[in-house]
């Protein structure tokens, strides 16, 4: 075996995978441990962390370490441990439902915390692990087994909510486009600060709208010469959606990070590494004396 | 010497500053304080009170009688001047002039002598003034407690005010100083905070909730000291969740709420659990169901917290009985839940959170920090480490991911394998829920009887838990002259301790539990626990905390009754 092999199957997990043959997970599960490869990241350095539906069961399909929460709950403790442990390399991977319909207040406000971590969206646009419902990015008027008269609800989008919060990485990604969800995804764990990847992937088995192919029809990568410094213009392209879907980074910017932020941590280890003796809580008794 | 002094007016007077000036400057001088707040939810107008008594010997509770009240409004001259004692004296501003029927009126220009002091608003220090020359405190010991209070600014037109106040009235009642002990003065809240802190807490996340948002404000404001993180969260949720991801990185978190943040906050703690993770939460009630009575007090949480949480997995929960204990029983709480790898619940109330009491100095060198981390010889091994090996006592080796050489920490909220990976076996389930549980039976054995006080082999056992042990130990000592009496007030309450209770209860005639609820809770696990039922019941559950007195006048009652029953 060669060193380059060996290196691939680091990240291999002996786990069963349980997704339908044909999910668009399997792209995105082959995209991550790529990019991890080729930014030279080891196992044990990175947590993966999801929340619950099929874009959830990721991280046990990869080498690393996990923490598979709540529905609707992957971005808080993903958050609090890399705040811990900022030396992990902290990732979380989580459906449209997860993300934006369960776990939306999540969302909205640890944009606003900008801790330093990736958040891969496996965006289908239906909720799958549940057999097919509406998800918050289910297009209005789509029929499924609840929304019986068409979805009622319209659908949100992901790209506009997390500029407008004020996100500092804003990227679309499709799994049809291999080499360049890899690359967003190197971008989006290399940039300091939260990073989110919006990933349009079909589900083959429950939405029977936006298959690979309606996709593959619609999107095209945004010109190199877009800038990605320029908010205004991320928030009009991110309003273009239907006959032609933009993917790449819509916005990218250097903001301080939530860690940048505590100042009185600079000097000190890692909390994880802290070392404490109750006797050094003591000298809190003086003012109550 | 046991006075008693009521400090009344409305949100935004100046009713809290008054208060602290009265409980520092006694405080200093070596008296024993217990100081009770009566608040109503609102920031201006309203009705607010503070209780403020003050001892040469250790006191544990409020008391119902009132020696002097000081009305910075009309409102609590009506309210509070029955509770008057005959020698009592009620200090108020000329234009509240009201009839009262008991004790004496000193009505006093306040409005106008703040005037002549500089500023309208020094009206309470005006008055704080005139009570410290009822009780003839050392003026010269006063200054240094004002510095501390006032900023430059206003210390000044504060100084002048206590002043002019001070010459306002004649020394009324006899103070009795005691002989001087090493005191600090601190709420269960504070304690709670300060146990965290000594026990290594490194990540607090939370989201404001009356009256648990004062432990909060205590750990920020010491945040930088310390070298923590406490982070407000977006809602309850996140603010459990954060902690517990705090935790599994490897940093001791906590996080606390009241009974309807709690409420939010039930998955999070059913995900502990499942994970395994260690996680101290502290459970602050107040009245409910939901937004309830905001600033009131209550212990009707209690079943709640037992069962919250779907599934079936093992917890502990103590309740802390007054702020000494809750900074023991807080340090300790971190200690079994990474003993154990569980979710530890304190649980207080507001009356427990929000009353300052004297009490000796905390002693940090009886507490330990105790990780329970495994260490190299777990993650040295060649095969992959399992975050759930099963053991032969139910926990299994923790480490912390990024901390142990190329190992790997893999948790999961599913039913899962020894790897952490899920799994939808029988046999894993049946073994995994095994394993879980095993840990309820150690922690039988960890847990603490109830303190106990009263007369040996009482023939009358009152049983209560957390915060009426202050008002109990009063109300016990008091009915003891008089009857065969005891009470146990329950510490852990889960899993709960019987042993005390089974030794006692064949020579009790008469059971009573004593509880701030509508339907006798601890009643409830006991008769579940231990098989044992409550002969008689005081319950209270008007948002007010019970009293010496008050529990010593229900008891009574329940005897008198109990004798004509049986007569």
């Amino acid at each position: 075996m060669t060193k380059e092999e060996q290196n691939k199957e680091q990240f291999d997990s002996d786990d069963e995978i349980t997704w339908c043959p044909g999910c668009g997970n399997f792209a995105i599960l082959t995209a991550i441990k790529t990019a991890l490869l080729e930014l030279n990241k080891r196992p044990e350095e990175i947590l993966m962390v999801s929340g619950i539906g099929q874009a959830a069961k990721l991280p046990h399909y990869i080498r690393a370490n996990v923490f598979n929460g709540l529905h609707g709950r992957a971005l808080p403790p993903a958050v609090a441990a890399k705040i811990v442990n900022p030396e992990l390399t902290v990732i979380v991977h989580s459906g449209d439902g997860d993300t934006y319909g369960e776990g939306g207040n999540h969302f909205i406000h640890n944009i606003r915390r900008n801790v330093d971590i990736a958040h891969f969206v496996h965006d289908n646009q239906i909720y799958a692990l549940t057999k097919g419902q509406a998800s918050p990015t289910t297009e209005l008027g789509q029929v499924t087994g609840i929304q019986t008269k068409g979805n009622l609800d319209q659908p949100l989008n992901p790209i506009m909510l997390a500029l407008a919060a004020g996100a500092s990485f804003v990227a679309r990604g499709f799994t049809g486009r291999q080499e360049h969800l890899v690359n967003l995804m190197k971008e989006a764990i290399s940039h300091p600060g939260y990073a989110l990847i919006d990933i349009l992937q079909p589900c083959v088995s429950f939405n029977k709208v936006n298959t690979h192919r309606w996709y593959a029809d619609r999107v095209y990568e945004l010109p190199e010469e877009y800038g990605t410094g320029n908010l205004s213009q991320a928030l009009e392209k991110a309003m273009e959606w239907g006959e032609k879907i933009p993917i790449g980074i819509f916005y990218s910017v250097k903001k301080p990070t939530f860690s940048d932020r505590l100042l009185w941590l600079a000097d000190r280890p890692p909390l994880v590494d802290r070392v404490w003796k109750p006797r050094d809580a003591e000298k809190f008794m003086k003012e109550l004396e | 010497m046991d006075f008693n002094i009521l400090v009344g007016g409305a949100a935004g007077q100046g009713v809290d500053t008054v208060a602290k000036v009265l409980e520092l400057i006694m405080k200093k001088q070596g008296v024993e304080v217990f100081s009770h707040k009566d608040y109503m939810s609102r920031v201006r107008g309203g009705h607010n009170f503070h209780q403020i008594r003050f001892a040469d010997r250790p006191i544990y509770s409020h008391s119902e009688t009132l020696d002097v009240i000081l009305a910075l409004d009309s409102t609590t001259v009506k309210v509070h001047s029955s509770r008057l004692s005959a020698q009592g004296v009620l200090v108020c501003d000329e234009s509240n002039r009201t009839e009262i029927s008991r004790g004496k009126t000193l009505w006093l220009p306040l409005k106008e002598k703040a005037v002549e002091a500089g500023s309208k608003l020094t009206e309470g220090t005006i008055a704080a003034g005139a009570v410290l020359r009822l009780f003839d405190f050392d003026f010269e010991k006063v200054w240094p407690v004002l510095h501390s209070l006032f900023k430059t600014e206003i210390f000044e037109v504060n100084r002048r005010a206590l002043e002019i106040g001070y010459t306002l009235t004649e020394p009324q009642f006899k103070l009795e100083f005691p002989e001087s002990q090493p005191r600090i003065m601190i709420t269960g809240n504070q304690a709670i905070g300060l146990g965290a802190l000594a026990a290594g807490v490194s990540f607090y996340s939370g989201y404001p909730m009356t009256p648990s948002t004062g432990i909060m404000t205590y750990l920020a404001s010491k945040m930088e000291e310390a070298g923590i993180v406490v982070e407000q969260a977006e809602d309850e949720i996140a603010a459990i969740n954060m902690a517990i991801g705090a935790s599994y990185a490897g940093a001791r978190a906590m996080t606390a709420t009241s009974g309807g943040g709690f409420c939010l906050m039930v998955e999070g703690l059913g995900l502990a659990a499942m994970t395994e993770t260690p996680l101290v939460i502290a459970e602050i009630q107040r009245p409910g169901p939901v937004t309830g009575f905001p600033t009131r007090t209550e212990q009707a949480d209690l079943s709640f917290v037992l069962t919250a949480s779907q599934g079936e997995f093992p917890r502990m929960v103590t309740a802390l009985r007054d702020p000494e204990d809750a900074f023991y029983q807080t340090a300790r709480a971190f200690n079994i839940a990474d003993k154990f790898q569980i979710p530890v619940i304190l649980l207080g109330d507001q009356y427990l959170g929000d009353y300052y009491q004297t009490i000796p100095p905390l002693d940090f060198s009886a507490l330990t920090i105790e990780r329970a981390l495994a260490g190299e010889e777990v993650w040295k091994q060649p095969d992959h480490y399992q975050r759930y090996k099963l053991t032969e006592d139910g926990i299994s080796p923790r480490l912390v991911p990024g901390r142990c050489g190329t190992q790997l920490v893999i948790v999961d909220s599913d039913e899962h394998t020894e790897d952490g990976h899920i799994t939808e076996a029988a046999d894993v389930r049946i073994a995994m829920t095994k394993k879980r549980m095993q840990r309820l039976e150690l922690l039988k054995q960890e847990a603490q009887e109830p303190w106990f006080f009263g007369q040996t082999d009482p023939e009358i056992l009152l049983l209560a838990w957390g915060s009426i042990a202050g008002p109990m130990r009063e109300a016990i000592e008091r009915l003891q002259e008089d009857y065969s009496i005891g009470a146990l007030i329950f510490g852990d309450i889960y899993p709960l301790p019987t042993k005390l209770l089974t030794t006692l209860q064949p020579n009790v005639t008469m059971l009573i539990n004593v509880e701030q609820n509508a339907t006798g809770q601890l009643a409830a696990l006991i008769r579940q626990e231990a098989l044992i039922a409550c002969t008689h019941s005081i319950l209270r559950y008007d948002g007010r905390p019970m009293s010496g007195q008050y529990i010593l006048d229900r008891v009574k009652e329940a005897i008198s009754s109990d004798k004509r029953r049986t007569e």
